[in-house]
């Protein structure tokens, strides 16, 4: 048997092991496959003209003679016509039937069928939105804040909300556009957006023969832009009642579609615990690893074995909650930037944590990838399971903790905070939880006093072990050493002494205590703080004394002097930063849609200059005070790199 | 001479030399002049013990002013400007403790325009030198200061530094020189350009022998950049360091060009237009740490084998992303950086001159805790392409590497040289040449890697096996030939019909690794990923190569030109 694999994500390598007979389809010439026994490139990498290309795919299945299709997620996974062709070929296409696609990708349609299978309905309006004006019309009607989004959408692209009739027109012009560049289809729908709901969805599976099952919820409320950040499965919030009636309405759904193969029913769960149908993913979500992980199904196996006809394996009551298990989507975006903009770049160096148990990781790059603008900016995502959900965040702390991602932004230190965040940690979470717990803006791990001992201990043991390498010949010294160590613009003394491998730092009076081996080469550094297991990763080491370390999950920025360099460093000429209100510059790379001002205009404190898409998102550029615009270094179709100059006001 | 003078005035340094005959009586120094005078009164009258003690007075106060150098007024307006005194650089430069001095008590011997005068007396004069440790190992240095009639070249101030000149050659150790003067003294006329000269000789015979580094702090102008010029490596310090022949006043007097000091000679203009300096610091104390690091990778002389140190980087460690990073599109770039980042100790290369000529790529690096020199073309600018600058940056590189033992690894990724007018009329067969012969001529271990494109004579020049490379390896993604297909099919088959069909086939014969594999033009094709491991390997068989060129006087390297 030969089966194909495609999607978003470029290649799953926790596949089932029975899957690594199929030959997979990748479109990136240098896309490294280490799994699959066959790679077809099926073009260039704008996903038009590769995942989306359904010619290019079709001959690719011709060429390996695949007799079935695993789409993967996203792309062409939910698409009709695909799985129409492929009937049509004969090839045996891994999910459900062409019908139950076309209903449940039609948000319209759909809705309107869950209605009629006594599903709980978000109100709204059962139809395609014309224009920008029937919408403020449809808003007007239902009452804000309503949400738009596009029909054949879904994972939080072409979805906008809008608390006014200015913010709705707006809304409608930018999930057009990215409905469009997205999905091949800009019809959008508008309903009532449900504020401070949780997003908790059903997993379900269906087979030929009328049987359908749940298999529990996955909690997914922590999310930034419509787009999940951090899962887990089961749900903090639900009880066993209100979980068969979600379980029950999905599987009705699913049954009044005649649904088969894993599908997901996405439900909006208020804060008094009435639900809200909102979609049905007909497809492998993203996310499937945590449910795999509680019930102990492999759904890909499942998926195959309905696709052939095979009839469910298990009953309802066979379907366990077993321990916990958390995923933490790892992004190449950079979370101080609206909780992650994307960035790209090479992947210097790459280290999965696979080497902790109950952790797995799904990723389709290794060391040396390239992280483009034209796929979803995903790097793997990454599980960890426990026995209780306290068991399984542990682990998340320590995976992410040993988690080297060299080369590209990436956003571990948002989400080692999420994890150990108390709002978190109890389960007071919904959709708005970043907003809510990061009003300002994600800023990073804000230090103890005592974390701060720790990072400066560990920070001045690095630059007395990298100095005292540089001295081997003279012997073995021992001496003690004065520093004079500045974070975030505190200054402190050191006094360090070493014996073998254990380091005693002194900050204000206090003994820091700090071991390790000191590989000055290796990208982690496992150390001992005060009996304390850390590990922590030195991404940055200069001979000017600076050291940037990642400690709990964000990246700080240290610099070790010897007391004597710190004296003279205040005869230093401070360098006069570059005045940022009057420059704006391109927050990440990406192609500029439109340029909304032209030299001379003027402009007003938060108007719209000009719009760049990156990674299938658009971003809207504003001005930062009122002005007249000097300057336009941007046309619209320009690619721009991050930092790069768009606009001079005067 | 008339340079110096006209350069100095343009410094505004000669308002300052005025400055510190008038006010010299208010500052320490001065006081204590007047006590040794009144010490020397009383020098008859006492015991030959009590004598013995106003010699140890003398000593300390002689000392202690030497320690001022030119009070504490000029001191903290060199702080103003954001450097540091001459002595507070070397202390910073040198390991703790670790300075010996020399010439303290030396003494300006200008007698004219009143300089013979005890307060325009300075013990050392506009000069501190000695020997050093950094990080144990020995070092030479000279460190001007600024303080002291602007730091101001006299005879004495020259007779200093050739003292430590001279030892440093004969122990075999390196010179380092922190330059922060006004040029030369004028009130000693020729014989601060003898002083000059004296030096610039001393940079001379020790090139090849010693590794000597200038480090620009501060003015250096006039016939004085010619030391910075002949030492092998030049640092300097952005916004307070400037080098050049005449400054602004004069450079408009008769080119009429307005210019200022940081455009006409500062960091950033000789770091990336002139190339007459190597790397830019940002302040004194960056620019110090900095050289003690650079120095790590330095051997003492040219009878010192390349340094090596401990080193926690597995000498057999595989380098996965090398395998994806030549893309398939051979007119598709990358990041030569990438490639050496990947492949040395613990990722860490100092760079030279990494913003000039920035189609060629060197510096120094370790591998298995031995220093090595990296070359490597660069396609991410201008292809990679070999041109007048690129070809001057690799080859006085290459030239430092051999002179003083330190292997050669070379990265070929070239599409030949730069056509075009400019490049011919700027002499890029002459230069060209250079890199050429110090490649050919370089006796080190000497491996190489092709890692796509080796076109052409440029193939040849880098580092080829006809050139006496050691080790010559090409990844699968090599192409070595003439030319690129297109160009080679346009010529072999001139007004033929099916030119993209010899086009195919001309890819398919020429553009891989085979036609020089087979003839053992390239020693092995390499998995990317085993480039490390594969070198490492290497440099340890070629640590005890031993190959020696014909006897001469010296070779004519064709010199001509920048």
């Amino acid at each position: 048997c030969a089966g194909l694999w495609g999607g978003s994500f470029a290649f799953d390598l926790q596949l089932p092991k029975r899957f690594q007979q199929f030959s997979c389809v990748f479109s990136f010439p240098q896309v490294h496959v280490k799994v699959a026994d066959e790679a077809v490139c099926v073009g260039p990498a704008p996903t038009s003209k590769s995942y989306l290309n359904m010619d290019a795919i079709m001959n690719a299945i011709k060429q390996t003679g695949a007799q079935a299709v695993h789409p993967g997620y996203g792309f062409l996974s939910e698409n009709k016509e695909f799985a129409k062709r492929l009937a049509a070929e004969g090839v045996t296409f891994i999910g459900p039937d062409t019908h139950a696609i076309q209903a449940m990708g039609d948000k319209i349609e759909s809705k309107l069928i869950a209605k009629a299978a006594k599903v709980n309905t978000i109100p709204g309006f059962d139809g395609v939105v014309k224009d920008a004006e029937e919408a403020v019309k449809i808003a007007g009607e239902i009452g804000y804040p309503v949400m738009i989004k596009a029909s054949a959408g879904g994972g939080g692209k072409g979805m906008r909300i809008a608390w006014n009739d200015e913010e709705t027109r707006e809304g409608f012009r930018f999930s057009s556009q990215e409905a469009l560049s997205s999905f091949g289809d800009d019809r959008l729908l508008i309903e009532k957006f449900i504020d401070n709901p949780r997003h908790i969805e059903i997993q379900v599976l269906a087979d030929k023969h009328g049987d359908a099952l749940w298999l529990n919820e996955r909690e997914c409320s922590i999310q930034r832009r419509n787009q999940k950040v951090v899962e887990e499965a089961p749900s903090t919030f639900l009880d066993p009642d209100t979980r068969r009636a979600m379980g029950e309405q999905a599987v009705s759904l699913a049954n009044a579609v005649k649904y088969s193969s894993a599908g997901t029913v996405e439900f909006l769960v208020d804060s008094k615990k009435n639900f809200y149908f909102l979609e049905m993913n007909t497809r492998l979500q993203v996310e499937h690893p945590i449910t795999e992980c509680i019930t102990g199904l492999d759904l890909v196996q499942q998926m195959i074995r309905i696709a052939k006809g095979y009839k469910l394996q298990h009953k309802q009551s066979d379907i366990p909650i077993n321990g916990w298990a958390v995923e933490s989507r790892v992004y190449a975006e950079d979370p101080y930037k609206s909780f992650g903009l994307p960035s790209i770049g090479r992947l210097s160096q790459y280290q999965e944590p696979l080497d902790l148990p109950n952790v797995r990781v799904d990723s389709g790059i290794q060391e040396g990838s390239d992280i483009s603008i034209y796929y979803d900016p995903m790097i793997s995502k990454l599980v960890t399971y426990g026995k209780t959900r306290e068991e399984a965040l542990k682990k998340m702390e320590d995976a992410l903790d040993n988690y080297v991602i060299r080369g590209v932004t990436h956003n571990i230190p948002l989400l080692r905070e999420i994890i150990v965040h108390p709002r978190f940690v109890s389960g007071d979470i919904s959709t708005k939880f970043l907003p809510e717990v990061y009003p300002d803006g994600f800023k990073g791990h804000m230090l103890t006093a005592g974390e701060r001992r720790e990072l400066l201990a560990t920070a001045a043991a690095l630059y007395v072990a990298a100095q005292l390498r540089s001295q081997k010949f003279l012997g073995d010294l021992s001496r003690q050493w004065e520093l004079c160590v500045e974070l975030d613009k505190g200054v402190h003394m050191l006094g360090v002494s070493r014996s073998g491998n254990n380091y005693t730092v002194e900050i204000d009076g206090e003994k820091v205590e700090v071991s390790g081996e000191w590989n000055l080469a290796s990208a982690l550094l496992p150390i001992t703080i005060n009996g304390k297991h850390r590990t922590l990763q030195c991404l940055l080491r200069t001979a000017a004394g600076e050291i940037s370390l990642q400690y709990l999950g964000t990246s700080f920025k240290l610099r070790v002097l010897s007391n004597l360099a710190a004296s003279l460093s205040k005869h230093m000429p401070e360098k006069v930063p570059e005045d940022t209100s009057s420059i704006l510059r391109s927050p990440m790379p990406g192609s500029v849609v439109a340029v909304s001002v032209k030299p001379g205009d003027n402009v007003a404190e938060g108007q719209e200059i000009c719009v760049i898409e990156a990674m299938k998102m658009q971003n809207s550029m504003t001005a930062a005070k009122t002005a007249k615009v000097k300057s336009v270094h941007c046309k619209a179709g320009d690619t721009v790199g991050e930092g790069d100059l768009l606009v001079e006001l005067e | 001479m008339a340079t110096y003078a006209l350069m100095r005035s343009s410094l505004g340094l000669l308002h300052g030399l005025k400055c510190s005959f008038k006010s010299v009586g208010q500052i320490p120094y001065g006081a204590a002049a007047g006590a040794i005078t009144q010490a020397k009164g009383l020098q008859n009258a006492r015991c030959y013990s009590v004598n013995h003690l106003s010699v140890q007075e003398r000593i300390e106060k002689k000392r202690k002013a030497a320690l001022t150098g030119g009070g504490q007024l000029r001191i903290a307006a060199q702080h103003k400007r954001g450097k540091l005194t001459a002595r507070e650089r070397l202390e910073l430069l040198l390991d703790p403790d670790s300075f010996v001095e020399y010439d303290m008590f030396v003494e300006h011997r200008c007698s004219d325009f009143g300089m013979e005068a005890d307060h325009n007396k300075y013990p050392g004069d506009s000069v501190v030198t000695g020997q050093g440790r950094i990080n144990g190992r020995l070092v030479y240095v000279f460190s001007q200061d600024f303080t002291v009639f602007g730091g101001s070249l006299s005879g004495a101030h020259a007779q200093k530094v050739c003292k430590v000149m001279d030892q440093a050659m004969m122990v075999g150790a390196p010179v380092i020189g922190l330059n922060d003067s006004g040029g030369a003294r004028i009130q000693e006329g020729v014989e601060s350009l003898a002083g000059y000269a004296d030096i610039f000789l001393r940079n001379v015979m020790a090139s090849g022998v010693v590794p000597q580094i200038s480090l620009i702090m501060g003015p250096c102008a006039g016939g004085a950049v010619y030391s910075p010029a002949l030492t092998d490596f030049t640092f300097m310090v952005k916004d307070t360091s400037y080098l050049f022949i005449t400054g602004p006043d004069v450079v408009k007097s008769v080119t009429n060009e307005d210019v200022t000091q940081e455009e006409l000679g500062g960091a950033k203009t000789h770091t990336t237009v002139s190339g007459v300096a190597h790397r830019a610091f940002e302040n004194d104390v960056d620019a110090l740490l900095n050289l003690r690091d650079f120095f790590n990778f330095l051997p003492l002389s040219n009878k010192d084998p390349a340094p090596v140190t401990e080193c926690h980087d597995p000498r057999d460690r595989p380098v996965p992303g090398l395998d994806t990073i030549v893309p398939f599109e051979s007119t598709k770039a990358y990041d030569m950086l990438d490639i050496v980042h990947g492949i040395v100790d613990e990722r860490e290369f100092f760079e030279i001159m990494p913003n000039y000529a920035k189609n060629i790529v060197v510096g120094f690096a370790r591998m298995n805790g031995r220093t090595v020199g990296i070359v490597g073309n660069q396609p991410k600018v201008a292809s990679g392409c070999l041109d007048v600058n690129s070809s001057v940056k690799g080859a006085r590189f290459v030239r430092f590497c051999d002179a003083f033992n330190i292997p050669i690894i070379t990265f070929v990724d070239v599409p030949g040289f730069l056509p075009g007018t400019a490049q011919e009329y700027g002499g890029i067969i002459r230069h060209g040449a250079k890199l050429l012969y110090a490649f050919a001529e370089a006796t080190v271990p000497k491996i190489t890697v092709i890692t796509r494109k080796a076109y052409g004579g440029a193939y040849d020049v880098m580092s080829s096996k006809h050139l006496r490379g050691d080790v010559n390896y090409a990844w699968p993604s090599a192409e070595v030939a003439v030319m690129g297909a297109k160009g080679a099919v346009q010529i072999i088959f001139r007004g033929k019909e099916n030119q993209a069909e010899a086009e195919a086939e001309y890819v398919e014969k020429f553009a891989n690794p085979f036609p020089a594999a087979v003839r053992g033009f390239v020693d092995d094709i390499i998995q990317p990923s085993t480039t490390r491991k594969r070198l490492c390997r290497d440099l340890e068989v070629l640590a005890s190569k031993k190959q020696t060129n014909p006897w001469k006087k010296h070779a004519n390297i064709p010199f001509t030109g920048p």
